[in-house]
């Protein structure tokens, strides 16, 4: 756990993302930005504007082109097999889930605490077992996730980043395309981890979450909950939802899918 | 190779290859002038060269230092390999080393004897069998049976997104998806070539037996352990293990290095069995210097 609560989670000072594919390209430029452990962001951005990979940035999964990014006071750029106790302390959620095809939901789920501690598959099951339970995985435990639909793939996907219980969690787009019931889950379940879920210490869990749609976040009454647009490679802090609602840019109208006024 | 591998042991296994990236040859339009396309060739195959070295040293690099890091993990995943490298193509095999003792040993057995020759016949198999063909007979059946998987489900985890999702997870993907398949294929070829090696002998003598050639089994299991030094079986060892690690290392290499899209999975793997017959083919050359500088 974070010993100094007032050193940011995540700092940005003047980075530049490169896209994960093409590391020739730049995606976002200049971001400066700082997250206060327990906070709750929304990244908003249309297709290709660098979201993801913003957050592939800041789980040290690549290197920033310019600037540094700075998770609990070590920079990223200085992460190797020493640093994977800092780098385990951030979850993350990709966009479909990207769970590991041969093996089953629960094997899934199991697979980062038994590599990271070494633990046989029996000494891993109780804990893999109540995290089924508690994200209502348990009737999928021992399916594959080819015979599993997108919307239970991806709250697999949670259940997996969370099973290391981590202090930041990163979720690429986790709302895309899912069902009202499972939408409202989702809103619950974050809202409850960033507040502080009992099963993970009870401590307000950092949370950054990419979204390309605003409107399904609305009328959140999280007062921690911050949003930021990414337009035309610059990260720009947009506030609270007080602050998006009133913004007028016609990107964010967009993304917030206000209707369009057809002109006849 | 210091480049490379300090680029691995910072998790970022995408950078690590970027240092040789052949998709920007591969996908350039054809040059004009014959030289500058004989030129792009050699290129590319020293590039290849580079890569498939830099892989190389990484797996070792690996192999060496996360020895019984992940048991739990990692060993179940490397018992798996050797079943699906070895214990699962038994029968294959078996059915193999059949048609290899009745077209080849046999037929040889046979002629020797015709010609009165049958004392060298135990130098004769040893060399053929036991020195050259078991080997390379055994290497290019896994490589075709289990080779062209390990592309195939390494590209297509690749294009996937699950190596990223690994690394998210602080899983080493060399450790967790090579170092098994490698060590899986190394005592696969072996153990196989040791089984394809005894039953083409065996199946061999059957069918001169059935040729009423004038030699007794024990006479001709005598003059092949004669023929063989305690040199056939270290040598036999180490070019079986060579064989496994390097295809291992050429397919999963094609396979995870380098981005790629779904579509140009096919692609790939068939690149990756064409350069895994000539590492074969070029280990087993080196091989031969050595059986004759010793």
């Amino acid at each position: 756990m974070s010993e100094n609560l007032n050193l940011p989670a995540i700092e940005m000072r003047g980075v530049n993302v490169a896209a994960m594919r093409d590391a020739s390209f730049t995606v976002v430029e200049k971001v400066n930005w700082s997250v206060a452990a327990g906070e709750f962001w929304v990244i908003a951005g249309q297709e290709h504007s660098g979201k993801s990979d913003l957050l592939m940035l800041v789980a040290g999964l690549m290197p920033p082109v310019a600037g540094s990014c700075i998770l609990f006071g070590t920079d990223t750029k200085s992460f190797g097999e020493g640093e994977l106790a800092e780098r385990l302390r951030v979850g993350f959620v990709f966009q479909g889930g990207q769970l590991f095809n041969q093996l089953t939901i629960a094997e899934n789920v199991a697979l980062p605490l038994r590599y990271v501690k070494n633990l046989s598959p029996d000494a891993a099951a109780r804990e893999v077992a109540s995290l089924l339970e508690l994200l209502e995985l348990t009737p999928l435990a021992d399916v594959t996730p080819a015979n599993v639909a997108a919307n239970w793939r991806q709250r697999a996907a949670l259940a997996r980043a969370l099973i290391l219980k981590p202090e930041i969690l990163l979720l690429d787009n986790p709302l895309a395309g899912l069902g009202a019931r499972h939408l409202q889950w989702w809103l619950r379940f974050l809202d409850q981890l960033s507040r502080g879920h009992e099963q993970f210490g009870g401590k307000p869990m950092t949370m950054v979450v990419t979204a390309d749609d605003l409107s399904r976040f609305a009328g959140c009454q999280n007062a921690r909950r911050k949003f930021a647009l990414l337009r035309d490679k610059k990260f720009i802090p947009l506030g609270g939802w007080n602050e998006v609602e009133i913004v007028n840019d016609p990107i964010v109208k967009e993304l917030l899918a206000v209707p369009v006024e057809l002109t006849s | 190779m210091t480049l490379c591998y300090a680029a691995f042991v910072r998790g970022n296994l995408a950078k690590a290859f970027e240092l040789t990236n052949t998709q920007v040859f591969r996908r350039a339009p054809l040059p004009k002038s014959y030289t500058d396309y004989l030129g792009r060739k050699l290129f590319l195959f020293l590039l290849t060269v580079q890569g498939l070295g830099a892989f190389a040293l990484i797996t070792l690099g690996v192999i060496l230092k996360k020895n019984g890091a992940a048991k739990n993990v990692i060993r179940p995943r490397i018992r798996q390999e050797i079943s699906r490298a070895g214990v699962a193509l038994l029968p294959m095999f078996f059915f193999v080393a059949l048609a290899l003792g009745f077209l080849v040993i046999g037929q040889t057995v046979s002629a020797l004897a015709k010609v009165g020759a049958i004392s060298y016949l135990g130098s004769t198999m040893v060399i053929v069998v036991v020195r050259e063909l078991g080997p390379l007979l055994a290497a290019f059946l896994v490589l075709a049976r289990v080779g062209t998987a390990h592309v195939i489900e390494l590209g297509t985890a690749r294009a996937l997104g699950e190596v990223e999702a690994l690394e998210a997870l602080g899983i080493d993907p060399v450790h967790y998806l090579i170092v098994p398949r490698v060590i899986g294929m190394a005592l696969g070829i072996f153990s196989l070539t040791v089984y394809l090696i005894i039953g083409a002998l065996a199946s061999g003598y059957l069918f001169a037996f059935l040729q009423d050639v004038p030699l007794t089994p024990g006479d001709y299991f005598k003059q092949i352990v004669e023929s063989l030094s305690w040199l056939d079986f270290a040598l036999l060892a180490l070019k079986t293990m060579a064989f496994g690690f390097f295809i291992a290392i050429v397919t999963c290499y094609h396979g995870l290095a380098q981005p790629l899209r779904l579509e140009e999975v096919s692609r790939v793997a068939v690149r990756a069995v064409t350069q895994g017959v000539i590492v074969c083919v070029m280990i087993d050359a080196l091989f031969i210097v050595l059986y004759l500088v010793t």
